[in-house]
């Protein structure tokens, strides 16, 4: 009979080696197999962590490594804290994250529960409907740049078709008053599909019968989606919500390519600002501190959110 | 409301949690408003003390 690998592998460790291997404990051999993962994630995510909450209380600079680096305190902490400007960039991303995720949540439910519906070219209409989100941010935000130009872009033109106006005579990414809603509109038009996907899964997981036992009870339609479909579809809801605002929260290279954060600063987000400051301006320490104050914000807001969907999962 | 009051004293987890969700959810809306600098500028304690707050009291009885 042939070995086997195992076979093979008992056969080759060495005898003084084996013999310390069969005195030890079920417990030991599982932690040897688990302490290679904890390491990883020790050196890739807990110590970045802890190093960064050490960098937000200096004035590092990384641009210069070899100055010497003073410990300033919570100095960084207040200085963001009374910043004007970043408390400007913190408003621009909770308009952003505020319509972004209304608008998702919203249309992508609907298209969830029409496309529920059995109809005829459904799987066609769901293939479509999903393309965008298939697509590069990058590529998204560079063709719908073309997409918002006041001379050729067909949004404009949609615009003007649909309620009369000049198409050139606005300009949705230049503008001080439309760009942080060409974001929103961007954002809405990538992601929807994947708010319409989790929705769906959740409508298709709720079985027949309860609609057949409501139908008998004479309920209406209207009773039943609010006492049925919307209870039975929320945690699916909560978790498209979680991901989407925990994603928005840290949006970055569409709206770089869309607008780059302008005109002037409207569109901006944290994550924009972050980076300039930690690699345009160098200053490290400081960036920091910002990004502790983003990581809390996120920590605190995931974990109330992890508790109200086991909560709807007990129901 | 008595309960919530009840759970605070004998140090039960749902109404610490209930308390440290609120202190959270305080300090994000003070993060992200657009009317008193003041609020944003404490903003971050008040998350800070409420999520370490809600790691800390996880761990107490249900």
């Amino acid at each position: 009979m042939s070995d086997t690998s195992i076979d093979r592998v008992a056969k080759a460790t060495p005898p003084s080696v084996a013999a310390k291997i069969r005195g030890l404990s079920d417990r030991a051999i599982a932690w040897i197999f688990v302490l290679p993962t904890i390491f990883l994630l020790l050196a890739v995510n807990i110590f970045p962590l802890i190093w960064t909450i050490n960098l937000s209380f200096t004035n590092f600079r990384a641009n210069r490594p070899n100055r010497e680096v003073d410990y300033i305190g919570l100095r960084n902490y207040e200085r963001i804290l009374t910043d004007e400007d970043i408390w400007l960039t913190m408003q621009a991303t909770a308009h952003f994250l505020f319509w972004t995720i209304l608008l998702q949540v919203l249309i992508g439910f609907t298209l969830a529960w029409l496309i529920n519906r059995k109809f005829k070219g459904n799987d066609l209409w769901t293939t479509l409907i999903v393309l965008p989100m298939m697509l590069s941010p990058a590529v998204v935000g560079n063709f719908w740049t073309f997409l918002y130009q006041p001379q050729i872009g067909l949004f404009n033109y949609g615009i003007s078709f649909l309620t009369g106006i000049d198409p050139s005579s606005f300009q949705m990414i230049g503008d001080v008053k439309l760009a942080p809603w060409s974001i929103v509109i961007v954002d809405t038009w990538m992601w929807t599909p994947f708010v319409m996907l989790i929705c769906l899964a959740g409508l298709r997981s709720i079985p027949d019968y309860i609609y057949e036992a409501a139908e008998i009870d004479r309920a209406s339609q209207w009773r039943q989606f609010w006492t049925i479909t919307i209870p039975m579809v929320l945690p699916f809801l909560m978790l498209a919500v979680l991901f989407r605002g925990i994603e928005n929260f840290k949006m970055f290279d569409l709206v770089v390519q869309l607008t780059g954060g302008g005109p002037g600063s409207v569109t901006e987000l944290t994550s924009i600002n972050l980076k300039r400051e930690a690699f345009e301006k160098w200053r490290t320490g400081y960036a920091s501190a910002y990004a502790i104050i983003l990581f809390v914000t996120v920590f605190g807001l995931a974990s109330i959110y992890v508790k109200a969907l086991n909560k709807v999962k007990e129901r | 409301m008595s309960d919530f009051l009840h759970g605070l004293t004998r140090f039960r987890r749902g109404s610490w949690e209930l308390l440290a969700s609120v202190l959270i959810a305080v300090g994000v809306v003070m993060l992200m408003q657009p009317l008193v600098l003041w609020a944003y500028t404490y903003s971050f304690i008040v998350t800070l003390t409420g999520t370490v707050m809600f790691i800390v009291v996880s761990h107490f009885p249900d």
